[in-house]
Parts: structure tokens; sequence; C-alpha cells
């Protein structure tokens, strides 16, 4: 076992949650909201520290109580979701869904995007182009691709360990 | 109509500052607004719509306790309750309205399947989509 998986273990551990002011999770949230709003930037902890006015020390760990999930897991999970929305909704390549969805490289995204749902992209649109059609008509648009992010509880490293445990084991 | 939903509540962090959000921005007016010693009762509604009313409520006592009125503005001051919608009749154009009064919008006008929904906060963390609908005609 490598030191990041250790790592991520330790993340995973419950810990108490400081009891935060409304004033910094109004703050905190707007943190969150702009990496919903342009999930496919690069959002380096400084930049997303500055925006919910606090040090860039304490941010991870404010932000982690606030929300229950590591800021660079949570702009994880909405990029799987919009890449998720490209692939289902577009005709764009693989290639173009990943980097609108705010990868650098289709390497990194065909790995975490299986680690992440299970299955390769292309795999993926396959499936759900098929599927969509017929529930997009019962909930709105917005809250139906919201109820599609992927909830993603551990780190996608120990989710990987994990997955080759089983693998291993079965 | 006698009967259905009359008034549905939304927690506010501060009564003055919900209620100048919600009619000087958003345009809505006020229906009532009484006060019982610190209580009070305040709603809104929207001016096309005169049979309901949207309540701004401050958590707090009498109502609730301290330990619980603070859980509650904890969880509305991170966004965490439920989705609120208002529909528009013309999403870019109301978008570009509210946001040159200053509203802070958390997505930006998209069309999805021949709707537009656009996103944005109240001052106190509650989020709002503002829906078109069927915009292929």
């Amino acid at each position: 076992m490598n030191h990041r998986s250790i790592k991520a273990r330790h993340q995973e551990r419950p810990r108490h949650r400081a009891r935060q002011s409304p004033e910094l999770l109004r703050r905190l949230l707007r943190a969150k909201d702009s990496i919903d709003k342009a999930s496919h930037e690069a959002w380096p902890v400084r930049r997303l520290a500055r925006v919910s006015g606090v040090s860039e020390a304490h941010f991870a760990r404010s932000f982690k109580d606030a929300f229950g999930i590591p800021p660079h897991r949570y702009l994880l999970t909405r990029r799987i979701e919009r890449a998720t929305a490209l692939l289902r909704e577009t005709s764009l390549s693989i290639t173009d869904v990943a980097f609108q969805a705010g990868w650098d490289s289709l390497g990194t995204f065909g790995r975490t995007f299986r680690d992440v749902t299970g299955e390769s992209p292309g795999a993926f649109r396959l499936r759900e182009k098929a599927a969509m059609q017929e529930r997009q008509d019962q909930m709105p648009v917005c809250f139906l691709k919201a109820s599609n992010r992927p909830d993603l509880t551990i780190a996608v490293l120990e989710k990987r360990r994990r997955a080759s445990k089983d693998n291993n084991a079965g | 109509m006698s009967q259905g939903v009359q008034v549905v509540g939304v927690y506010v962090r501060d009564h003055d500052e919900a209620l100048a959000f919600y009619v000087d921005k958003l345009g809505f007016k006020v229906h009532t607004d009484v006060r019982n010693g610190d209580y009070r009762w305040l709603t809104v509604q929207h001016p096309e719509q005169p049979l309901f009313q949207l309540g701004l409520f401050v958590p707090g006592p009498p109502v609730l306790d301290a330990a619980t009125a603070e859980d509650i503005s904890a969880i509305v001051a991170k966004g965490a309750m439920p989705p609120l919608v208002l529909a528009v009749d013309d999403c870019r154009a109301a978008y570009e309205k509210l946001r040159a009064g200053g509203v802070e919008f958390t997505q930006e006008p998209i069309e999805r399947f021949g709707n537009i929904d656009a996103g944005f906060r109240d001052p106190s963390g509650n989020g709002w989509k503002m829906i078109q609908t069927g915009t292929q005609s």
C-alpha cells in the first residue's frame, strides 16, 4: 500500500464536526457555488479560499466540516456529473467531453470515470442515451441532473483499491 | 378557488434583508407584515400569483429554542434547504435584469430540452431555480 491510499483512508475516519457560524457557512457556500458554476475550471485551494474569505490553511478542513466532503472531491463529483451529462445529451467525442468537463488528459479522464461510475465513458454513453428519454418529462431537468451526481463518500484512490481487492478475492 | 396551498415558508437569517431581497430585487409584494412582541409574521407574494404567499421566517424563540434555531440557521447558510422554483416567461431577460440588480447567481441560463433554467440564491442561502418552460415554438 502506498502513501496516498493510507492518507485517503485516514481522511474517512469519522470526526466530530466543529460548530461553524452561519456567516462562515454562507461564505463557504459561495466557494461551493463557484465550483458548481464552473466545474471545468481549475480550482486550487487558494482560489476557493479567496472566494469564501477563509485562510488557505483552514479552507479544506472548513469546507469538509460544512459539506461533508473535501473540496477537491466535490469538484470531481461535479466534473463527473458534467461528463455524464455531455455523454448522455451530446454527440461530442469522448476527448471533447474530457476537456469540456475539466480534464487535461483523456487517459486520466477514462480511468477516473471508470473508477467512479464502474464503466467506461463509451459504455456509459450507449446505455444512458436510451434510458434518458423516458425520464425527462417527469422531473425538471436541472434536478434530474443533480440526482445523477455520483455519491463519492470515499476517495477515488480508496475506491480503486477496494475494487482491485474485490477482484482479487473473487 | 377556496382550497389549496396558501403559505409556504422559507427560513431567512434576517427579516429586513429578506424583505429587501424579495421585494426590491425580485419584485414580490408584501402580503402581510405583522408583529406580536418579538414574533414577526411576514409573507410576500409574486405579483401574478394572488392566492399564494411565500413566508419569510427567521428561526428562533418563541417558536424554536435557541439550539434548534442555530442548527436551522447553519442548514440554511450551507444551502441545504429544499429546492425552490420560480417560473418565468423569459429566463435570459430575467437573468440580466436580476443580475444587474445585484442578485447572486449560481448558474447562468442554460437551455436543456427546450427549457431554460438559471440558478440564484437569496442572501440567506436559499437556492432558487428560475425556469422558462417550452421555448421550442
